[in-house]
C-alpha cells in the first residue's frame, strides 16, 4: 500500500511540474485541418513530451484569436491577403492540402462517370441549368442516359473553408458567378437546400434523388459517393484523387514573400484537380515570446519530416518537400523576437 | 413550472422548520442576546434573497445591453429595413432578418397546431380515461421524452423522419391537400423530405411531452368533488372536460402551451438538421427555409467581418424579443380570460 501511494504522488507531482519546463503550445482555428493536427500532436507528445492544444472554433475564430495574441498560432482555410498580413504583423504558411469534390446522386450513375466542366457546375448552382438532361450536360456526357428530372442543389448551411474553395472555383470560371455570388465562407446561395458540415452535405445528397452537392474529398472516401469528373485548366477530365490534388499544389508557384497567398483552385497541369487548396497556420512576425514561438515552428517542422503517413491516412495531402523548405526559409527570414533577430535557426 | 411548484415547497418546508425553531426559541427566552441573534440572522437571510433576485434583473440588463451593444454595427447599417430585408448575403455585407424571423415563427406555430391537439389527448386520457395501473409508466414515458437531448430529434428526423416522409407522406400530401385550391400552394415543389413542415413536426414532437406533462398536472388537481357534481347531473366525459376540467385549468394549460411555445421558438440542432438551411422565402412548407436560431449555430463560428458578426447578434435580440412577446401575449390573454369569468360571476 505505502509504496504504492508514494508512486502515485510522485507521478502526480511528475504530471503537475511537466508542463512547466514544456510549455503547452496553443492553437485555434480551422475544423478543417482539426483531425490531422489532433493526430500530429499526439504523436509528437509521445516522442517529445510536448503538448498541443488545438480548439477547432472555425477559420474567422482562429484569425480573431491570433490577433488578439491569445494563442501561439491561428488556424484558417482561407488564406490572409498580404495587405491583411502586413496590417496585422502576421505571417502565414500552409500545412496541409485537401480537395473540395462535387458529389451526385442520380441513379444508374456510377463514382466517376458524369463529366462537368467549371462553367457548367456554375450554371448548376446558379440555377440557370435545372434539369439533368439539359444540352449542356448531355453534350459533355454522349455516353450516359441522363434523367428528366430536375437537379437538387446542396450546399453548405455553415461557414466553411470547403465552400471558400467551391465559390472561388465558380468565380473564377464563370463571369456570371464572379459578378452575382462571389467568393466567400458562406455566400448567397440562389437555389438549393444546406446542410450542416461535410456530413451534413454528404447526408441529404445521398437522400435526395438526383441531387448534386459538394464536400470534402475525404468524405467521398468514407462515405463512398458518387463523385463527377471535372475539366480542369488545361482542358483534362480529371478525377479527385490523391495524385490530382497534390499535381494542383506542384503545379503552383508558391512565394514566401506573399505569405504562401495561393488558393489552389483552377491551378495549370494536366493532372491538377481544380478545386484544390492548402490550410494555412498564422504566427506573428514579431514574438513576444521567441522560445513558445520556437516551440510552434519545432512542431510544424516535426510535422512535415514525419506526418505524411499520418495525414494520409487521415485523407490530407502532405505538401511536397520543395514547399516544405521554402516554408522553413521563410520562417527564418519572417519571424523574429523583439531584438529582430530570427528565432528559427537552419537545423 | 415544475421547478416552481417544487421550489414553493421547498421554502413552505424550511419556513415551516425555521418557525418551529423560533417558537421553541420564544418559549424558552434564554436571553435578549439570542433574540438579536435571531433578528440579526433575519435580516441577512431578506437581504439575501434581495440579493439574488436583483442579480436575476442584473444579468437581464447585462444581457440586452450586450446584445444592443454586439448588435449596434448592424442596426446603424441597415436600421428598420433589417426586419423587413429577404437578402442574406455574407460576400456583400447585405443583411436582412425576415427569412430566419418567418421560419421561426411558422415552425414554430405548425409544432403548436399539432403539439397542442395532441398533449391535449394525452393529458386527458391519463387523467380522465386510462386504467390507474397504466398511468404511472405512461406519465413516466412522457417525461422521459422531455430529457431527450435535442440533437437526438434532430439526427433522427434527418436520417429516420425525413427520408419516410419524403418517400410515403410528402406524396401522399401533394396529391391530397396539394390539389385543394387555396392551400395547394403550401405543398409545391420537390419532395425531399427536409424543410420548413418537417422542422415543424420534429419540434412538434419535441413540445409535446412538455404540454403534455403541464397539462396532465394541472388536470389532475381539479377537485374529483366538480367533476362527480357534473357526472350527477348527467353530463358526458366530453361535457365534463369541456365545461369543468379545462375553465378550471385554462391558466396552467396556457402557461403549458407557452413553455412549449418558447422552446419550439428558441430549439436550435433538431431544426437545423431538418429545415434545409437555405436564406429563401418560399410560400411552400416543403421548401427548405432558415430559423433563427438555427442560422446562428450554422453562421456564428465562420462570421469573419465585424458587419457579419453583428447581423447574428441582432438575429439573436430579435429572437430575444419575440421571445419577451410572446411571454407577455401569455400573461395578456390569462388577465383577459380572469376578467371574462369576473363579468360572468
Amino acid at each position: 500500500m505505502k509504496p504504492q501511494l508514494s508512486l502515485m504522488l510522485v507521478s502526480a507531482a511528475l504530471f503537475l511540474t511537466t508542463p512547466a519546463f514544456a510549455a503547452d503550445i496553443t492553437g485555434a482555428g480551422a475544423t478543417f485541418p482539426y483531425p490531422v493536427y489532433a493526430k500530429w500532436a499526439d504523436a509528437y507528445k509521445k516522442s517529445t513530451g510536448i503538448r498541443l492544444n488545438y480548439q477547432s472554433i472555425g477559420s474567422g475564430g482562429g484569425i480573431k484569436q491570433i490577433k488578439a495574441k491569445t494563442v501561439d498560432f491561428g488556424a484558417s482555410d482561407k488564406p490572409l491577403t498580404v495587405e491583411e498580413l502586413e496590417k496585422n504583423g502576421l505571417t502565414q504558411f500552409p500545412t496541409v492540402i485537401g480537395g473540395v469534390v462535387p458529389v451526385i446522386n442520380i441513379d444508374g450513375l456510377k463514382e466517376g462517370q458524369l463529366k462537368l466542366t467549371g462553367a457548367v457546375l456554375a450554371d448548376i448552382f446558379l440555377g440557370k441549368i435545372k434539369q439533368w438532361n439539359d444540352p449542356a450536360i448531355a453534350g459533355l456526357n454522349n455516353d450516359i442516359n441522363l434523367p428528366a428530372s430536375n437537379i437538387a442543389v446542396v450546399h453548405r448551411a455553415d461557414g466553411s473553408g470547403t465552400t471558400f474553395l467551391f465559390t472561388d472555383y465558380l468565380s473564377k470560371v464563370s463571369p456570371e458567378w464572379k459578378e452575382k455570388i462571389g467568393a466567400d465562407a458562406s455566400v448567397a446561395w440562389p437555389i438549393g437546400t444546406g446542410g450542416k458540415g461535410n456530413e451534413g452535405v454528404a447526408n441529404f445528397v445521398k437522400q435526395i434523388k438526383n441531387s448534386i452537392g459538394y464536400v470534402e474529398a475525404a468524405y467521398v472516401k468514407q462515405n463512398k459517393m458518387r463523385y463527377v469528373q471535372l475539366q480542369n485548366r488545361d482542358g483534362a477530365f480529371v478525377t479527385p484523387v490523391e495524385d490530382s490534388f497534390r499535381a494542383a499544389a506542384v503545379n503552383t508557384q508558391w512565394d514566401k514573400n506573399t505569405g504562401f497567398y495561393e488558393i489552389l483552385t483552377h491551378k495549370p497541369g494536366q493532372e491538377s484537380w481544380p478545386i484544390t487548396g492548402a490550410t494555412f497556420v498564422l504566427m506573428h512576425q514579431t514574438q513576444d515570446n521567441p522560445g513558445q514561438a520556437l516551440e510552434v515552428l519545432k512542431f510544424f517542422e516535426w510535422a512535415y519530416a514525419h506526418g505524411d503517413g499520418m495525414a494520409l491516412e487521415l485523407d490530407y495531402i502532405p505538401l511536397p518537400d520543395n514547399i516544405v523548405k521554402l516554408i522553413e526559409d521563410s520562417w527564418r527570414t519572417r519571424i523574429k523576437s523583439k531584438s529582430g533577430q530570427a528565432i528559427y535557426s537552419a537545423q | 413550472m415544475r421547478h416552481h411548484f417544487l421550489l414553493a415547497v421547498i421554502t413552505k418546508i424550511s419556513l415551516a422548520r425555521f418557525q418551529s425553531g423560533a417558537a421553541k426559541t420564544m418559549s424558552t427566552a434564554h436571553s435578549v442576546a439570542q433574540l438579536k441573534r435571531q433578528q440579526l440572522f433575519d435580516r441577512v437571510f431578506r437581504q439575501a434573497t434581495w440579493f439574488f433576485t436583483v442579480i436575476v434583473f442584473l444579468l437581464l440588463a447585462a444581457l440586452i445591453g450586450s446584445l444592443l451593444i454586439g448588435s449596434w454595427p448592424a442596426i446603424q447599417a441597415f436600421g428598420f429595413d433589417f426586419l423587413f430585408s429577404t437578402q442574406w448575403n455574407p460576400v456583400t455585407e447585405k443583411f436582412g432578418a425576415l427569412v430566419p424571423i418567418t421560419g421561426t415563427l411558422i415552425t414554430s406555430l405548425i409544432a403548436l397546431s399539432i403539439g397542442i391537439p395532441v398533449s391535449f389527448g394525452i393529458a386527458l386520457f391519463l387523467t380522465e380515461l386510462s386504467p390507474p395501473w397504466l398511468r404511472r409508466p405512461l406519465g413516466t414515458a412522457i417525461e422521459l421524452l422531455a430529457g431527450i437531448p435535442s440533437i437526438i430529434y434532430g439526427m433522427w428526423g434527418l436520417f429516420v423522419f425525413a427520408p419516410f416522409f419524403a418517400k410515403h407522406i410528402q406524396p401522399a400530401i401533394q396529391s391530397t391537400l396539394g390539389e385543394v385550391a387555396g392551400i395547394g400552394f403550401l405543398f409545391e415543389g420537390a419532395v425531399m423530405g427536409i424543410g420548413m413542415l418537417t422542422a415543424g413536426i420534429i419540434l412538434a414532437i419535441m413540445v409535446i411531452p412538455f404540454i403534455a406533462s403541464v397539462m396532465r398536472d394541472v388536470f389532475e388537481v381539479v377537485p374529483p368533488l366538480l367533476k362527480e357534481s357534473a357526472y350527477a347531473l348527467g353530463a358526458t366525459t366530453w361535457e365534463v372536460i369541456w365545461r369543468v376540467v379545462l375553465p378550471y385549468t385554462k391558466s396552467g394549460v396556457v402557461g403549458g402551451i407557452m413553455l412549449g411555445f418558447g422552446r419550439a421558438l428558441g430549439e436550435t440542432m433538431a431544426v437545423t438538421f431538418v429545415i434545409g438551411n437555405a436564406h429563401q422565402l418560399h410560400a411552400s412548407l416543403f421548401m427548405p427555409g432558415n430559423s433563427i436560431a438555427s442560422a446562428l449555430a450554422n453562421e456564428f463560428t465562420e462570421a469573419d467581418g465585424d458587419l457579419y458578426t453583428a447581423a447574428l447578434i441582432e438575429l439573436g435580440l430579435i429572437l430575444f424579443l419575440i421571445t419577451f412577446v410572446v411571454l407577455a401575449c401569455s400573461k395578456i390573454l390569462l388577465l383577459q380570460l380572469k376578467k371574462r369569468e369576473g363579468a360572468v360571476a
